[in-house]
Parts: C-alpha cells; structure tokens; sequence
C-alpha cells in the first residue's frame, strides 16, 4: 500500500488540482491537522497496516469475489465480472474504509465515533466498527433517509449507536454531512469524525481513498490471475464516490482502462430532481472541499433527488472532479427508472439482490453494452446488496405501474 | 463615558508602531478600533442577517443598532447551509432566503446604510458565496458599496494563497480567527492581521450559551500575548452581565445569536419593521451600557 503512487499532480497538499483542500473552521483546524500527521504516522507503521489488513480479512471477509457474471456475459456478447462487495460484512463496501478509519481513531486516543450517512450503510459500517472496539457511536441522518432506510436505522440501534435525527435543510445526506461536522466543531477534542465517503476537508478525501483502494488493488490481482491482462473497463456508482475511487485508483495510470462512474439523474436530468453533480455541477467551495456542486447562480446549495439515499447529494469527492476534468475517467448519469430496471435484472439474471446505488453502476453497463466487444473485460462494482431497498423498490413499482415480478414459469 | 480619557490596560499591543498599522489607516475598520483604543473603549459589534425576515425589517434593525452603541456592524449573507452555525442563525438564514436574498440584497443593504453612517460594516458570510460571486468582483463591490471587512468561517489562513491579495488591493480585510484550541497556532494567525482578531469563545457552533467557558481567561492571555491587533470575542454571548464581565479582558465584543433570535422571536410575534428595531434597540443599548460599565469598572479596579 503506497499513498503515494498514482497522485495527480498537486499544487498543495490535499489537492487534485485545483480540486480539494480544506476549507475549515479555525475550530476544526488543529484535529485536522492532528489527523493528517496521525495517518501519516499510521500508513508508515507497518503494525498498522498488519491490523487493518488482519481485520480486512478475518472480520470483513476479504478478498471479495471476482464473480464471472456468465448470463449477463451472454446477454451482453461481452466478459462481465461483478466485484462483490456486497459480501462484505455489513453488506457493502464501507466497511473497507471505517475500519481503517476506526483503527487508526484508536491510535489516537479516541473514545468517540460520529458518522453522517445517506442510505445507512456507512452508519451500520461505523456502529459495527464502534461495537467490536467498544467505543460510542453517534450517526447523524437525515429524517426522510430514516423513513427510506428503516431497516438500517434499526441495525444501528442494535449495534449500540445512537442515530441522530437531522430534520434542517432537506434532511438528507448533505445535511446529515453538515450537523456532524457541527457536532465535530462542539467535540473536537474527544471525538473521532469517520467520514463515508472520498469528501470532506483534507485529509478525508486521501484517508477514504487509501482505505478503499483495496477494491481496486484486488480487481487488479484477480483479474491478472484470471485473463493475464488488466480489464476494459471499470464501472461504479458515484455518489461522494468511494466506491468508485476505491475502484478506479489503482488503475488511473494505465491509460488503456476506462474508468466510467454511474450518478444519480433522479427523475430525469430535464427535470429539477436529480443528483447529476458531474454533468450539472459548478466549481464551488462545501463541506470542507473545493469541488462540484449542484447550486444556484449565488451559490446557494441545490436541493437533490435521487431515489437512492446514498448518492441524494449535491457535490462530488474533488478527486472525482479532477479526475473529470483532465478526462481520465468518464461519467454518466441514470434515472431511478433505470436503476430500478437494473436492480430487478440483477436479481433475475444472477439471482443477486443489488444495492439501489449500485443499481446505477448496472443500469450504466447496460446502457454502454454495445460500445464493448466480445474479447473484452469489464468489471462493475457491486459496492452494496439491496435487502436496505427492497420495500423502496416495492413502493416505486406500484406507484409506477412497473412489472418487475413476473414469474416466467406461469 | 464615551470619552474615557486613558487607555486601558490589555489594549497595549495596538501600538502606534504596529507594522500593519504604521500609516493613517484608510479602513473604516482600522480607523474604528485606532479610534477607540486611544479613547480607552471597547467595540461593540452587534450582529444581524441580511433579509431577516425582510430587507426593510433588517434595514430598519440595522440603523437603529448603529444609533443604540453599536460601534462596528456585523450582518450575515443568508448561506442555505451554514456549517458553523447553530440553529438559530440557522433559522434567520433559512428566513432571508424564503424570500430570495442574495449577496446582491446584502450589498443593497450597506449600501443604503452608507448613506447615514460611517462606521465600519463587516459581511459574515460563507466561501461559496464569494467563489460564486467571482473574487475580483466581489471585492471591488465590497469596497464600492463601504463593506469594510468579511468574517469567512469556512475559510482558514491556509487557503488564502489566491485570495488575501485580492482582498488587500480592495483594501477589504480578510477577518482572521482564532480559537481556545488553536494553541501554537495563535501566532502565525494573528501575525501580519488586520483589524481584529475574532476569538471564538466556545467550541462548536454560534449560539447562546448560559454559561462562558471557564477557560476564556487562559484563552485571552494566550491571544493578548501574540497578538499585534485587537481582539474581539465571539460565540455564545448574550447576557448584558456577561459583556460587561469580558469588557476588561477583550477589546471587542460580538454578539450575535441573541439578537437574532429576538428578531425571530418579535417576528413571530408579528411586530413590524419599527416595533422590533425599537426592541432590538433597547437591547443594544443595555449592551453598550454594560461594555462601558466593565471597561471603566476595569480600569477603577486596575
């Protein structure tokens, strides 16, 4: 694991061009700072690496499956392999990330966990992590994300975390993000922030980066061992886009390997409710990070829709951004309806239940099938499962009118 | 009491040969606390939202506040999502922007209250809302219109590469902050600073607190040790027998939260623009009566 490698050129530490930085409260600046030279610290002890390594193996299961997706294969007329991170303890891959984040929280003398999440699984992530290493939990969420995400709102219940309730702004993501930052200010001292996803002021974005870049280090091994060459194409939800950069980092200079990520169109990017932060986005300073956001002519923050809670925001990891615009990776934009067409023909086709986030990632292969050919490999990450989504799913196919249960044998 | 004959002792690093301030200052702000410092008295910087609830009402607010002691004027541009403050800043910027107020109607806003007054009028406000706004433009207008200074929470020293020249050659002053926990920090931010430095009083967001930090009189050594410019305290003061508690150990004091939430609250109340300025007034008056009370108290004890 070297940090270094694959860097973009910087002017600043922290930046991917002029993407990033960390743009902070005076009151935040010391535990960022303390932060950045504690995983300095960290990611040069080889102890730490032993342990995280050790837990990503014994605890979350690691490595996941390069599954060989052999009907949507022939469906497609191309080699698709799927990246199960759903088989990930916890069910997605955001577990890879707390538990770097949660190890290195120990190092530093921390008692106390604050998380913000979307869909729930980096708050499940987080109070999972917080339980096996005895230390309090507090995950703030977005009220309309409770009701979408009930189910994990309980899990973090039962592992012992308290599940804030934020009902400021459109109570989603993005202002889950903003009152755990909030609370970070209040608590800067004894309080540990485990941020989900590549976002955030730095050195968050590096931190979640390094952590999940183990998806893409074993796409890379599996895949060699397998074909004896790199893949096509990779393709993986965006939201903040951990996933997504844990996917594409390893692979960003070897030019021949297309990195493609799937955002939120919500209801369609013609209509105000999406969460297109990559097609729509202006430059713009949030959160913490120089980056894309979805605002207005002032500057004023956009409320977002997606039906997926785990990419319903309105900016974009700066790496990501960076990554856009010198065009080494590609991005496009999926509707709920595709997604959950997607997510259905997963289940169908492979009998896998898919994360509605990563719906989008399947919804896109789909889209692109016919730019691929025969000989070539092209791997989706399958950041979550989709048991979180399946009353969601049920809801939207009846408001709809959609077939999604037929039964082929009647 | 406005002419306190000698100066106070904790205002001593704003000396004539303080290197920022070597020339006559041409900064309202700078003018202000030169001002006040050789006549032994301490800023009171009172804090409003632009919009809230309404342009007029704020208007109104404003002029009365500057009539009522308040020396420097602090207003907030309404950010939809304001991560260092609390809920009831967060409430008055959610009240501005239901009715559209923009950093346009902000600078409309000074721009009319330059009209009757001089004293230094300081925008608090977001990064966006300036990297939007474009940062040439924005300065410029700031010093157009008579915005003297800007308080940018989410904007630390560090990433002030690109725009602290900017802002110097508008001669517009880039607030510098500090906080109890800034430590060894203290003197790289308030070294080559201008106007005062803003100390945060408490740790998290802004909002009314009952009770001070117990550490504040740690924190002001600290600051008064290093620092080349007068210093302001901010964040959770509210009480007119706080202010007059801190009037011996800062040089300034902001007070923010709990105008705002009498401007919601008289709002809910439904009284118009002159009924809540004349509240609002009264209000800030007590302030100022309790800040001079401390400051000469200080110096009868001193």
């Amino acid at each position: 694991m070297n940090p270094a490698q694959n860097t973009p050129a910087t002017s600043k530490p922290g930046r991917f061009g002029p993407y990033g930085g960390r743009y902070a409260a005076e009151t935040l600046m010391p535990a960022l700072l303390e932060l950045e030279k504690a995983y300095k610290e960290a990611m040069a002890d080889p102890s730490f690496i032993a342990d995280y390594q050790r837990l990503l193996r014994d605890y979350a299961g690691r490595p996941s499956l390069f599954y060989h997706a052999e009907r949507l294969s022939s469906e497609l007329g191309t080699h698709v392999y799927l990246k199960r991170e759903d088989l990930n303890h916890t069910g997605a891959h955001k577990i890879n990330n707390v538990l770097g984040q949660v190890l290195l929280a120990r190092r530093m003398g921390k008692k106390r966990l604050i998380a913000e999440t979307g869909a729930g699984q980096h708050g499940v992530a987080t109070a999972t992590a917080a339980a096996l290493f005895g230390l309090t939990c507090t995950v703030f969420m977005g009220a309309e994300d409770m009701e979408r995400q009930a189910l994990n709102v309980y899990r973090m219940e039962l592992l012992g975390a308290t599940v804030t309730k934020v009902t400021s702004g459109t109570a989603t993501l993005k202002d889950a993000t903003s009152e755990a930052m909030r609370e970070w200010t209040r608590r800067a001292d004894d309080t540990y922030y485990v941020i989900g996803s590549v976002m955030g002021p730095h050195p968050y974005p590096t931190i979640v980066r390094d952590f999940q870049r183990i998806i893409g280090d074993e796409i890379r091994e599996q895949c060699q061992a397998t074909y004896g060459r790199l893949p096509t194409a990779l393709i993986a939800c965006v939201g903040g886009g951990s996933n997504a950069m844990g996917t594409f980092y390893p692979f960003i200079d070897e030019p021949t390997v297309r990195l493609i990520g799937a955002e939120a169109a919500g209801e369609g990017i013609d209509t105000p409710r999406h969460a297109a932060t990559m097609a729509y986005g202006k430059p713009g300073v949030f959160h913490g990070m120089h980056s894309l956001f979805l605002q207005d002519q002032t500057g004023q923050i956009a409320p977002v829709y997606s039906i997926s809670a785990g990419l319903d925001y309105p900016g974009i990891g700066p790496e990501h951004a960076w990554l856009q615009h010198t065009g080494r990776a590609e991005y496009a934009a999926i509707t709920d309806l595709e997604a959950v067409e997607a997510f259905a023909w997963l289940a169908r086709q492979e009998g896998i239940i898919p994360a509605i986030e990563s719906s989008h990632a399947l919804a896109l292969l789909r889209k692109m099938a016919g730019e691929f050919k025969p000989d070539d490999i092209v791997v989706v990450t399958l950041s979550g499962r989709g048991d979180k989504d399946v009353a969601a799913i049920q809801a939207y196919q009846q408001d709809h009118g959609l077939l999604l249960t037929d039964n082929r044998e009647e | 009491m406005s002419d306190l004959p000698i100066k106070v002792p904790g205002t001593s690093p704003v000396t004539p040969d303080t290197p920022a301030t070597t020339a006559t200052p041409t900064n309202r702000l700078e003018k202000k606390l030169a001002e006040l410092a050789t006549q032994g008295r301490k800023a009171l910087i009172p804090f409003i939202v632009a919009g809230d609830p309404d342009l007029r009402t704020s208007q109104a607010i404003a002029r009365t506040i500057l009539h009522s002691g308040a020396d420097i004027l602090e207003i907030g541009v309404p950010f939809s999502d304001p991560s260092a403050d609390g809920p009831t800043i967060m409430a008055a910027d959610a009240r501005a922007l239901a009715h559209g107020t923009s950093i346009v109607d902000a600078f409309h806003l000074v721009r009319e209250l330059r009209a009757e007054t001089q004293k230094p009028i300081l925008f608090l406000l977001y990064y966006n809302t300036v990297v939007q706004m474009g940062l040439d433009l924005f300065f410029a207008t700031c010093r157009d219109v008579g915005v003297d200074g800007i308080i940018v929470p989410d904007l630390p020293l560090e990433e002030q590469d690109e725009v602290g020249p900017i802002a110097d050659s508008h001669d517009v002053i880039i607030t510098r902050m500090v906080s109890p926990l800034s430590g060894p920090r203290l003197s790289e931010l308030t070294v080559n600073g201008r106007g005062f430095v803003y100390c945060v009083a408490a740790l998290g967001v802004t909002g009314e607190r009952s009770e001070l930090s117990a550490d504040l009189s740690t924190f002001e050594m600290a600051v008064r040790a290093v620092s080349p410019i007068p210093r302001a305290l901010g964040f959770g003061i509210s009480t007119p027998d706080q202010v007059r508690e801190l009037a011996a150990g800062w040089d300034g004091i902001i007070v923010g939260s709990a105008i705002v939430r009498r401007i919601g609250e008289g709002h809910a109340a439904g009284l118009n623009a002159q009924q809540l300025a004349d509240q609002l007034g009264i209000y800030v008056s007590s302030l100022r009566e309790a800040l001079d009370e401390g400051t000469l108290a200080a110096l009868q004890g001193g």
